[in-house]
């Protein structure tokens, strides 16, 4: 009997690990940057190149920092999604324009809209390597006390929006 | 001969091959200094192709990692330094080897484990199948009996 159940058992096993190892996503790498505090940063605004803003500045509030570049294709398909939670309301979203050009970074946010209360600029990605970006769309949320809480790698969607981020702001809101 | 003109073109081509490849060209004018930077590039993940260090990607993250390393090294940080910079940035992952700790203790001895266990298996298999009769052995007697069986059908139809 124990012939048998052995490589049963022993098969079961590396079923379910390798079953648990197709479910999960390579790209999502865990950022260690959960809960911890967002890192300082000191850009120009995209629009007002003149004036400077840091992520002190934002304290007091639940926030939501989106990583975007007028060349990432996936931030295109994310964009209707930030466009209708920004007119929501619900949470303020700022952008942080990625290894961009300026005058394309405009032209696309004139093209497809502008959900931002403003965005910055990091034409170097430089600020990008402090948070931890590697694949562009990336969104974190940011609480009244400046600590990362979430982030999200790769395009939001209305899913993701519903079922994490919009609970998890109702509940730093509050 | 034509076939062998053609051979050494392709012969000449495979030989050139790998030399237009290999690593990226060193950007600034120190050797010792590149020497360093690809050494430690060599121990960093790039985390857009995951299964390439940053040292062999050309993905722009990579290029700007070098760079970070680079600018780091200039400014007289330690190696530990600049690794502890991308560990607290893009975490354990980022290391091409990941480092010794509780959560990574089965990915170190898991396959030694693996490996005696296996091992613990084929030996049990292998004295086992020793101490069985030789009684498998098919001897010569037995060869002329079914022989002899086989025979007697055919007689019999």
């Amino acid at each position: 009997m124990a012939r048998y159940l052995v490589p049963l058992g022993i098969f079961l096993v590396i079923v379910v690990f390798l079953g648990v190892g197709l479910g999960l996503n390579p790209r999502q790498v865990p950022s260690p940057l959960i809960d911890r505090p967002a890192p300082t940063f000191n850009l120009p605004q995209l629009h007002a190149t003149d004036q400077r803003i840091s992520p002190e500045s934002l304290r007091g509030q639940v926030w939501m920092l989106n990583v975007w570049a007028s060349w990432c294709v996936s931030c295109r398909q994310e964009h209707p999604v930030l466009v209708d939670l920004a007119k929501s309301g619900v949470v303020p979203i700022y952008g942080l324009n990625y290894k961009d050009q300026r005058d394309e970074a405009l032209r696309w946010l004139q093209q497809w809209g502008d959900p931002y209360k403003l965005s910055i600029m990091d034409p170097k990605g430089t600020t990008g390597i402090d948070y931890g970006v590697y694949g562009v769309p990336e969104t974190y949320v940011i609480d009244k006390a400046g600590i990362i809480r979430y982030k999200q790698i790769g395009p939001l969607t209305p899913e993701i929006l519903r079922d994490t981020i919009l609970p998890l702001v109702r509940k730093l809101n509050a | 001969m034509h076939k062998i003109i053609l051979l050494l073109v392709l012969i000449a081509g495979w030989s050139a091959g790998p030399v237009a490849g290999g690593q990226a060209k060193p950007v600034s004018e120190d050797p010792v200094l590149e020497q360093r930077v690809m050494h430690l590039a060599n121990e960093l993940r790039c985390l857009v192709c995951q299964n390439q260090t940053i040292a062999d990607s050309q993905a722009d993250l990579a290029v700007d990692l070098r760079n970070q390393v680079r600018e780091q090294l200039k400014q007289g940080k330690s190696e530990e330094e600049i690794l502890a910079y991308m560990v607290e940035r893009y975490g354990d992952f980022v290391r091409y080897r990941p480092p010794v700790k509780m959560q990574t203790l089965v990915l170190w001895v898991g396959p030694f484990l693996l490996l005696a266990g296996g091992m613990f298996v084929l030996l049990r298999f292998m004295r086992r199948r020793r101490q069985l009769p030789e009684s498998d052995a098919v001897s010569q007697k037995r060869l002329d009996e079914a022989a002899q069986i086989l025979r007697s059908k055919k007689d019999g139809r």
